[in-house]
């Protein structure tokens, strides 16, 4: 089985104008097989975020190798890795980035404009993935008429709408009360059974990832520790 | 890839997000397209009025007035000189390439019925008058050669002095009107001929022979105008130099010595008015171009704010897989968005514009349709050039730290 991620020895490394270079990353090595559901965690400043960009084909590493569904992606240009985003990679954000005054059904809606998908085929797949998050009723409400926890789930719903080879989310609970959390890890672990959905996510939260089934542990750049979680808590 | 249309529909949807300021940011090119087509409406309005009076005078038309004089040291205007007269007028009739003579006497005179009376301009003509003005009677009839040679007391009205000395509507052809006191029949009433580009009453007038005017109003034989009318356009050139010979040698002019009359042609005037209403108009463009300018600057600021306003949107954008030219294309597609529907707005405004002046300052405007598609063109051009920088700056924005922005 080809990886959905496969990167050795990434490191990152910021060039500061006027002052010392910063090492983000210090040479990462990971693999993540499809249909994997792994937390990343570690205190602030480790590189949780900076990985996730470069693993989200946001960002390029200064160095070393980076294989995506089997594919060396470092040599490929903007535009080739904004077609690659836009078929093979889900996003999930802390702060939700919903567009505002655009209702829930466009903003799922919006990664297949981008992936040419026709107007028809697109209204579908986004009511399918509302009725997913459990949300479809409020397909035609605008965010500012949505709770938090309702907010990001229709950003799940947006970011698997495409069918992605992989979903990235950097604190998708950061800004959740309690309850919602839950509901919202609940539903990625749902996404990830049922749909055999490959899921990274960074949290803070020890009881955010135990609801992942792989734990990675990230300081100073270097991944200090990569194990199973033990005790799943399976819905 | 996104289809342009797309784009175009995540363009219009940024705008409408956006109501109040998308329209605010139009303001700018509205009042200036809108300024412009009214100005260039009123504008060729002027100048098709122009045209057309020149023409209602009859397009083949050559004006002989007398010249100035010189009295010791003293000039006086054109027309000054009383040296035209009817034996002139009759020796042009005679030339090859002229078809119709009428002299025309001019004189203020005060014209009085049973119970009105009113001052109007009398003008004493030939009957060839009509022909060579293409100015018909709406009743009644013109006045006939033989009334002509008679001298006779009949007189045509315009419709501003029937309206005067008739106020209570009765018909005035067959009454008689006492001319400086003198009894006229009036034997018919000219069509209404309106306002002229100036603004003069051209109705306000009252026409008798001009030997009727010569006898019994100035006495004397010398006129102020001889109109004559060339057969045809080709042949004004020859018979204005004709004229010329033929008074220089009737007047005894030697050469080198000024001309005591002027001959004129109208097409030569309406060519000077043309040539006018064309500089007039290139001033209008040049105000045109600057309030464009101005309207685009204006989309250029909020198209910057916008961009800097939507960092967020624009991160999401390209997280989710929009390539830079997407980014860059929507954002053009905005500004030209805005700066269109700016001018078809201020075109929509011009048009309503111009139609209200006409009807409230009756003041004759047209509204071309080259003008209208110049002043579309020409604001979407000014979308694309004003708003391409902003789309290059949103385009080239990083997405980590667009998404991060604050
Ligand atoms: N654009 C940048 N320019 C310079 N340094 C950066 C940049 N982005 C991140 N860094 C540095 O790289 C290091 C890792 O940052 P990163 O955002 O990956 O941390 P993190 O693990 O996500 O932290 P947190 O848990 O607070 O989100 C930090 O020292 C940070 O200051
Ligand atoms: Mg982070």
């Amino acid at each position: 089985m080809t990886p959905v991620v496969e990167v050795h020895n990434l490191r990152k490394v910021y060039n500061i104008e006027g002052g010392e270079d910063v090492v983000a990353l210090r040479g990462v090595d990971l693999t993540i097989d499809p249909g994997e559901f792994v937390a990343v965690m570690g205190p602030s400043g480790s590189g949780k975020s900076t990985f996730m960009h470069i693993v989200g084909l946001l960002d390029r590493p200064t160095a070393g190798t980076y294989h995506f569904a089997g594919h060396e992606v470092s040599a490929l240009d903007a535009d080739a890795l904004a077609d690659l985003r836009s078929r093979a990679l889900g996003f999930v954000f802390q702060s939700y980035n919903l567009l505002p005054r655009t209702t829930a059904l466009e903003n799922v809606e919006l990664p297949m404009i981008y992936a040419g998908v026709r107007a028809k085929e697109r209204h579908s797949a986004a009511m399918e993935a509302l009725d997913a998050v459990g949300l479809a009723r409020y397909a035609q409400h605008q965010p500012n008429q949505l709770s938090g926890g309702q907010q990001q789930r229709v950003a799940i719903a947006r970011s698997i709408v495409n069918r992605p080879q992989l979903v990235l989310a950097d604190e998708p609970t950061g800004a959740l009360d309690t309850a919602s959390s839950e509901d919202v890890m609940a539903l990625f672990q749902r996404l990830n059974i049922e749909r055999g959905m490959t899921v990274m996510l960074v949290t803070h939260e020890a009881d955010v990832a135990a609801h992942a089934r792989r734990m990675v542990m990230f300081r100073d750049g270097n991944i200090v520790s990569d194990e199973p979680v033990r005790e799943k808590a399976l819905v | 890839m996104i289809s342009l249309t797309q784009t175009l529909r995540l363009a219009l949807q940024a705008l409408v997000r956006n109501r109040s300021r998308s329209l605010l940011t139009m303001l700018g090119v509205v009042i200036g397209v809108a300024a412009v087509i009214v100005t260039v409406a009123i504008g060729t309005g002027a100048k098709t009025s122009v045209a057309n009076q020149i023409n209602g005078l009859g397009s083949n038309l050559v004006i002989v007035i007398p010249g100035s004089v010189q009295t010791s040291g003293a000039r006086t205007g054109l027309g000054g000189a009383s040296t035209l007269t009817v034996q002139d007028g009759l020796a042009i009739a005679k030339l090859p390439g002229v078809s119709a003579v009428s002299p025309s006497v001019t004189v203020r005179a005060q014209l009085v019925t049973g119970g009105q009376n009113w001052q109007t301009t009398v003008t004493g003509v030939a009957p060839t008058y009509t022909a060579v003005r293409s100015w018909d009677v709406s009743s009644g009839r013109f006045f006939s050669q033989t009334e002509t040679d008679e001298a006779a007391k009949v007189v045509v009205l315009g419709q501003t002095v029937v309206r005067q000395l008739f106020p209570d509507g009765s018909d005035p052809v067959g009454q008689t009107v006492l001319v400086r006191g003198v009894p006229f029949t009036v034997i018919g009433l000219l069509s209404a001929k309106g306002q002229s580009g100036a603004g003069q009453d051209q109705d306000d007038t009252a026409q008798i022979p001009y030997t009727s005017a010569l006898e019994r109003l100035t006495g004397g034989t010398t006129i102020s105008t001889l109109m004559v009318s060339a057969v045809d356009g080709d042949h004004i050139e020859s018979v204005q130099s004709q004229i010329t010979g033929l008074l220089e040698q009737r007047h005894g002019i030697v050469s080198g010595k000024a001309d005591d009359f002027q001959v004129r042609n109208l097409q030569d005037i309406a060519q000077a008015a043309s040539a006018t209403a064309s500089i007039l108009g290139l001033l209008l463009a040049a105000v045109a171009a600057v309030s464009l300018l101005v309207g685009g600057i204006g989309i250029m600021n909020i198209m910057l704010v916008s961009v800097t306003e939507r960092t967020r949107e624009i991160g999401l954008r390209v997280a989710l897989g929009a390539r830079s030219a997407a980014i860059l294309r929507q954002f053009l597609i905005e500004a030209v968005v805005l700066s269109t529907g700016g001018g078809a707005l201020g075109v929509v405004f011009g048009i309503a514009g111009a139609a209200s002046i006409a009807v409230f300052a009756h003041w004759p405007s047209s509204v071309s349709v080259s003008a209208v598609l110049l002043a579309l063109a020409f604001s979407a051009a000014v979308g694309v050039f004003f708003g391409y920088w902003p789309a290059r700056k949103a385009a080239m924005l990083d997405p980590i730290s667009a998404l991060r922005f604050e």
